[in-house]
């Protein structure tokens, strides 16, 4: 007579890999001193002129490299180049987000120590990244005016998984009649307590207020280093 | 959609964990998280296709989905939330992002058939 099947209890993170590298890489930065961010939107958010901008007004006071995950192309890569900064693609394939183990071998070579700031610019998707820590020690998640101001009510998991958020676009603001006050209310909603930066990359403006943060982040950094 | 690489992820792990006992896995208990990221139907056709060629094959997966549970300042105790679009505390309203459960992806167990 068949037996019943019998029940065996395991309890293992199935994305335990990732977290073991992303704990690792975390070590590194410490180690070497240099501040990480990433950053996360939907495609077409404007990751990829606010890192240039970034790249391009922090290079001339520090030590700055970027990782562009991409799906396919190096045009992103290509455009981040033109500030100057060490860039480097991580092309994806088919896989929708980026992974511990890819921000590992693209960093393959590089000196984290000769480094103040590593930017890691996610594959533009809203979902998929969210699962993934990279890392990283700051986490920004980035929404364009354009987009509407439901996208953290549409998106609720990527809005937890970051630490602040970026309106980007912000010239536009006015074109498409952006409702500030909603677009505040429906990312406190998901995550209450998060800070909210607004900046155009085109303009500049809010350019300040965004670079604080990561100038603050860094400090931090190396006054626990020390 | 990359409930595909956490599949072969999830085959992967069962099949490391099945290794250990006699017998036949014939079906894999997960918890996931509302948080988690994951879809639970993209999970389970993709688990399929990660189960083809292994031993695996033919194996059922068993979702058992984790509802969001945050811990609330006021209540000074852990508590539901009634939607993930709303962190506050499902008793008194007072919006927390301290999340203390809800992000799980964690193989819990297996099924093995002794084929006897």
């Amino acid at each position: 007579m068949a037996r019943e099947p019998r029940l065996v209890e395991v309890r293992r993170n199935v994305l335990k890999q990732n977290d073991v590298v992303a704990r690792e890489l975390r070590t590194e930065f410490r180690e070497a001193g240099v501040f990480v961010a990433s950053m996360v939107s939907s495609p077409g958010a404007g990751k990829t002129a606010l890192l240039e901008r970034t790249l391009t007004l922090l290079r001339s006071r520090y030590r700055v490299a970027a990782l562009v995950g991409d799906l396919a192309t190096e045009n992103d890569a290509a455009r981040l180049k033109r500030s100057g900064a060490e860039v480097r693609q991580i092309t994806t394939g088919t896989v929708c987000h980026l992974e511990a183990a890819m921000v590992r071998s693209g960093l393959e070579g590089w000196s984290l120590g000769a480094l103040d700031f590593l930017f890691i610019e996610n594959v533009g998707n809203l979902v998929c990244p969210s699962g993934y820590d990279l890392g990283e020690d700051l986490r920004f998640v980035l929404m364009s005016v354009t987009e509407g101001e439901d996208k953290p009510l549409k998106y609720p998991t990527i809005f937890n998984s970051a630490d602040v958020s970026v309106l980007t676009k912000v010239d536009l603001a006015d074109a498409v009649e952006f409702d500030w006050a909603a677009a505040e209310a429906n990312i406190q909603a998901v995550r209450p307590g998060m800070h909210v930066l607004r900046v155009s990359a085109k303009t500049g403006a809010g350019m300040p207020e965004y670079l604080q943060a990561l100038e603050a982040g860094l400090a931090e950094r190396r006054a626990a280093a020390t | 959609m990359h409930e595909l690489s956490i599949a072969i992820g999830l085959v992967e792990a069962a099949q490391e964990e099945g290794a250990r006992h006699e017998g036949r896995v014939c079906a894999v208990h997960l918890r996931l998280g509302k948080l988690s990221g994951v879809v639970p139907e993209a999970l389970l056709s993709s688990y399929e296709m990660a189960c083809q060629g292994t031993p695996l094959e033919g194996s059922r997966l068993v979702i058992e989905e984790v509802p969001v549970v945050v811990f609330c300042p006021t209540c000074d105790a852990p508590r539901s939330l009634s939607s993930i679009q709303w962190f506050c505390c499902s008793e008194c309203g007072t919006p927390t992002a301290e999340v203390r459960q809800g992000k799980e992806l964690e193989l819990v167990a297996l099924e093995i058939d002794d084929g006897s």
